[in-house]
């Protein structure tokens, strides 16, 4: 279609009349003129680019699909412009109604005008090289030489020199064309490229993501209310996910100790235990940040740690009332100070709640500040402000912040290393830093369609260095008497793409053939022939 | 751990000469360039790959010694461009260059005792390396020497920032570059964007020598260096040249990308601001091949697409570290 039949660039292409208005011709006219108007190039052209602006606010704005924390940020900060760019699906860009329309109809297009060619394509593939022009001297490339060979026996050699061409011989010459996987892969990588989109779109509607949090000695079976967050695809069964069960067995981060990097992480290994399911035997991974663990078809990946440390409350009278390690979170990688909070709901009293800091590496400053030096839990110290009343947890409420609405502060604990015990004011109990843990947060994926993803791409690789690489290009050799008695051997050759480097490979199979001739000896000349004809001509 | 052993200084202060070294030579070649670009005799270039045979004519009859008689019809004028002795001086020098481009690389990949890129300031120098390795392979196989006045523009501007914005001492890396994926997929993106880069510079000086044509079409005299620049037709084809060997080398790395992604964040493409960026720039160059399989959109329009794509992956490279927030920095 955009291939050129008769040696002039590829410009007039077939599909320009499409956009010419049709008159007249009715509904169905009107319904040819659309498809025809949507299946053309200069439509994908200016699909392609909408595609391409349209993901440019998708890297600029917040997104959902990256942090949903950013956008809740940024709605905040821009309370006037936010519900408008969300109205735009702003903040989802690469799942709203508009990118959707962009590239369906960018593959509706494609399907439209690559399957239409995959099967004329096919037929051309079984087809003969066309019958030879009457006027050789036309072609882009065309040369034209006298030798002492017979006819018969100059097309003999032409048929040796054009080794890979597919040639048929027609009367006084040979037509011959090769190239044609160029085609193929044309149609390959177009294909590839809806296998992926429809890859892509069976993992969203049947897979599904979660995240989990795991302290160090805890486990974690694969059900629906054992996340701390899932993001199903629309037909996913959430009531039958994979029945598998995992366990922290122990968590490890390194930093580097010295020098301009100090504090930057050099690795993180996690120990897990993992069963395929409840009655399964017992496997162990070592899960780090490029190793994840596959267990049911399902990925489970390292995606972050951090510190929980671990609180002893007794009541009023000396009973245990919480015994748990509890995840803090952290506020930045450099120092790993880390905030959370208590919850003790069963007292037998007024409940209680703790908002506590930690220091994985205490240390003073200047100034007596005390701040964390070090990501790694050298020197750990927790500081704790408690509060007594009620908890408010009727409502549903985030685990890591502490509504102190109907409480009363119980004033601050003072710097605790571990083993430390606060005694709260007023005799209402008392809080022991006992031990610190460490947690992991992991991410779960499941998606079938991944192998087919990769699949897709892989293959549109490959069709598409065939696209770009194979050069498909005619080659015509013609001998006829002249009166002297002699051979006239003209060569003519057509490059159907615009590729360069056509005529200088013809011009060397001419040379080829001429000195094959010269030569006299039909195969059995040296291999002489320079290897750049073309260069040496010219340099004279 | 420790990583700075003795040895592994000397490699260090040996990569940080390099660097300063290369730069000189890069500055000294694109002087004598420049001055080859302006004052050199616009000569015409021997007929080769991407040359047309016979160059010079609508239908050229040209009779050789071995009596074959040649016809060729193409559109293109004759390939000419400017050129003097200083060039192949120029060429040297950049080979020197070159050559210690790839001693930084080795030695600063030896102090820090990994894969050579790893932060941005190593990005910058592959990259450079890469375009100039673009420069000399087209230098020499396709006589295109003349675009090394345009080329070392952006490597020099490139270096420069890199030394004196970016560097950082040689080093380990964050965990999650801890893949053999790093080198594959950073590799590639590395050798695809100079080719890019080779192929941007090349488009737009083909956009100026268009220019310069359409000009001299008009009947107007074109002075100075426009008026001394290649036919835009070898421009074109060389820009185009190095596109096809990109494109494919992109998409390879976008999905080698992906595969670390998957391994490394529990998902092959999430759209990560790096991401969106990469498939723009896929998606841009898309557009270029199609471009050129299009009727009224070749030549000119086809190059713009060709300069934005150079702008988005400069822009990748650059802005997406800086400006945005995403699992990909390296800033
Ligand atoms: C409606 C959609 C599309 C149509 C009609 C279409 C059509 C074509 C055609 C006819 C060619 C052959 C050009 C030639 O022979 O030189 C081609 C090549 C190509 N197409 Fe598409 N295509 C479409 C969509 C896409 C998409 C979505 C992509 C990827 C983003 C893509 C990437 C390519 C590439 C890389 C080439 C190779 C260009 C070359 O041969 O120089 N196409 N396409």
């Amino acid at each position: 279609m955009t291939q050129t039949e008769t040696g002039t660039p590829p410009a007039e292409s077939a599909d320009e009349p499409a956009a010419a208005q049709p008159k007249g011709i009715g509904v169905v006219g009107w319904l040819r003129w659309t498809w025809r108007t949507l299946t053309s190039m200069r439509t994908a052209l200016i699909l392609l680019f909408l595609l391409a602006v349209g993901a440019i606010p998708g890297s600029i704005l917040p997104q959902n699909v990256v942090s949903v924390d950013e956008v809740n940020t940024y709605v905040r900060e821009h309370p006037d412009l936010a519900p408008w760019l969300d109205r735009f699906s702003l903040f989802d860009v690469f799942s709203s109604p508009w990118y959707a329309a962009i590239y369906l109809l960018l593959f509706v297009s494609l399907a439209g005008c690559v399957l239409p060619r995959a099967v004329a394509h096919a037929r051309a593939l079984r087809a003969r090289p066309v019958r030879t022009p009457r006027h050789l001297g036309r072609m882009p490339y065309a040369a034209r030489f006298s030798t002492d060979a017979d006819p018969d026996t100059v097309l003999e050699q032409a048929r040796k020199v054009l080794r890979g061409y597919r040639v048929e011989r027609y009367g006084d010459s040979l037509s011959s064309e090769t190239g044609y996987l160029r085609e193929a892969g044309n149609v390959l990588f177009h294909l590839a490229l809806l296998g992926l989109l429809l890859a892509l779109a069976a993992g969203a509607f049947f897979g599904y993501r979660g995240n989990v949090l795991m302290v160090e000695g805890t486990g974690f079976a694969n059900t629906l209310p054992s996340y701390d967050a899932i993001y199903p695809g629309h037909w996913t069964d959430t009531d039958d996910l994979q029945p598998f069960t995992l366990e922290l067995d122990d968590f490890e981060a390194t930093f580097i100790e010295e020098g301009g990097l100090r504090g930057q992480a050099s690795s993180y290994v996690a120990d897990m235990v993992y069963r395929e399911s409840p009655d399964a035997g017992e496997g162990r991974h070592r899960l780090e940040v490029n190793h994840p663990l596959t267990v049911d078809g399902v990925q489970v990946y390292l995606l972050g740690h951090g510190y929980a440390p671990e609180f002893v409350v007794r009541d009023a009278d000396g009973d245990v009332v919480f015994d748990q390690a509890v995840p803090f979170l952290y506020r930045e990688t450099a120092t790993f100070t880390s905030d959370g909070v208590i919850k003790v709901p069963d007292t037998g009293g007024e409940q209680l709640g703790f908002v506590g800091v930690f220091l994985p590496t205490a240390a003073e400053t200047d100034t007596g500040e005390l701040v964390s030096t070090f990501p790694g839990a050298e020197n750990p110290r927790v500081t704790l402000e408690g509060y007594q009343g009620d908890l408010g947890l009727i409502e549903p409420q985030s685990v890591y912040r502490l509504s102190t609405e109907g409480m009363e502060e119980l004033g601050s604990s003072p710097v605790m290393e571990v083993g430390d015990t606060w005694e709260l004011p007023d005799g209402a109990g008392s809080v022991t830093f006992s031990g610190v843990s460490e947690y992991v947060s992991l991410q779960t994926n499941r998606d079938g369609s991944r192998p087919f993803a990769l699949g897709a791409a892989a293959t549109a690789v490959g069709g598409l260095l065939i696209t770009l690489f194979v050069r498909p290009r005619r080659v015509w050799v013609r001998a006829t008497e002249d009166a002297a008695g002699r051979t006239t051997v003209e060569v003519a050759g057509l490059g159907k793409t615009e590729v360069a480097g056509d005529n200088a490979e013809f011009h060397e199979l001419t040379t080829r053939l001429a000195d094959r001739l010269r030569d006299g000896s039909a195969g059995t000349m040296p291999p002489n022939t320079p290897s750049d004809p073309v260069d040496e001509r010219s340099d004279r | 751990m420790t990583y700075a052993g003795v040895s592994n200084e000397a490699m260090a202060s040996a990569s940080d000469t390099l660097i300063i070294g290369m730069i000189l030579a890069y500055a000294a070649a694109l002087f004598l360039f420049a001055i080859e670009a302006a004052y050199g005799r616009r000569t015409k270039l021997r007929a080769g790959r991407l040359m047309p045979v016979a160059a010079g004519a609508g239908t050229d009859s040209d009779q050789a010694d071995d009596g074959i008689e040649v016809q060729v019809r193409t559109r293109e004028g004759e390939a000419r461009a400017s050129q003097s002795v200083l060039g192949r001086i120029a060429l040297g020098v950049t080979t020197l260059g070159f050559v210690m481009s790839v001693a930084q690389v080795v030695t600063r990949g030896l102090a820090a005792q990994r894969w050579p890129w790893g932060n941005m300031f190593e990005f910058v120098v592959a990259l450079c390396l890469v375009a100039v390795a673009g420069l000399l392979f087209a230098s020499f196989r396709y006589q295109a020497r003349f675009l090394g006045a345009f080329v070392l523009v952006p490597v020099l501007l490139l270096l420069g920032i890199g030394v004196r914005w970016l560097y950082v001492d040689p080093g380990p890396l964050i965990p999650a570059l801890h893949s053999y994926w790093v080198p594959i997929h950073i590799t590639a993106l590395i050798i695809a964007g100079g080719s890019f880069m080779v192929s941007g510079v090349a488009g737009i000086t083909y956009l100026v020598s268009d220019r310069t044509e359409a000009r001299r079409a008009r009947g107007e005299e074109v002075t100075g260096v426009a008026g001394r620049l290649p036919s835009p037709e070898l421009l074109d084809r060389l820009s185009h040249r190095f596109i096809l060997f990109a494109f494919p080398l992109w998409t390879f790395g976008i999905i080698a990308g992906a595969i670390w992604a998957d391994e490394a964040w529990g998902r092959f493409w999430g759209w990560d601001p790096k991401e969106v960026w990469s498939f723009i720039s896929w998606v841009i160059y898309a557009a270029y091949l199609h471009a050129r399989a299009t009727g009224g959109w070749r030549g000119r329009k086809a190059t713009w697409i060709n300069v934005i794509g150079f702008a988005t992956v400069m822009f990748n490279f650059f802005a997406v570290n800086y400006v945005f927030s995403g699992l990909h920095s390296y800033a």
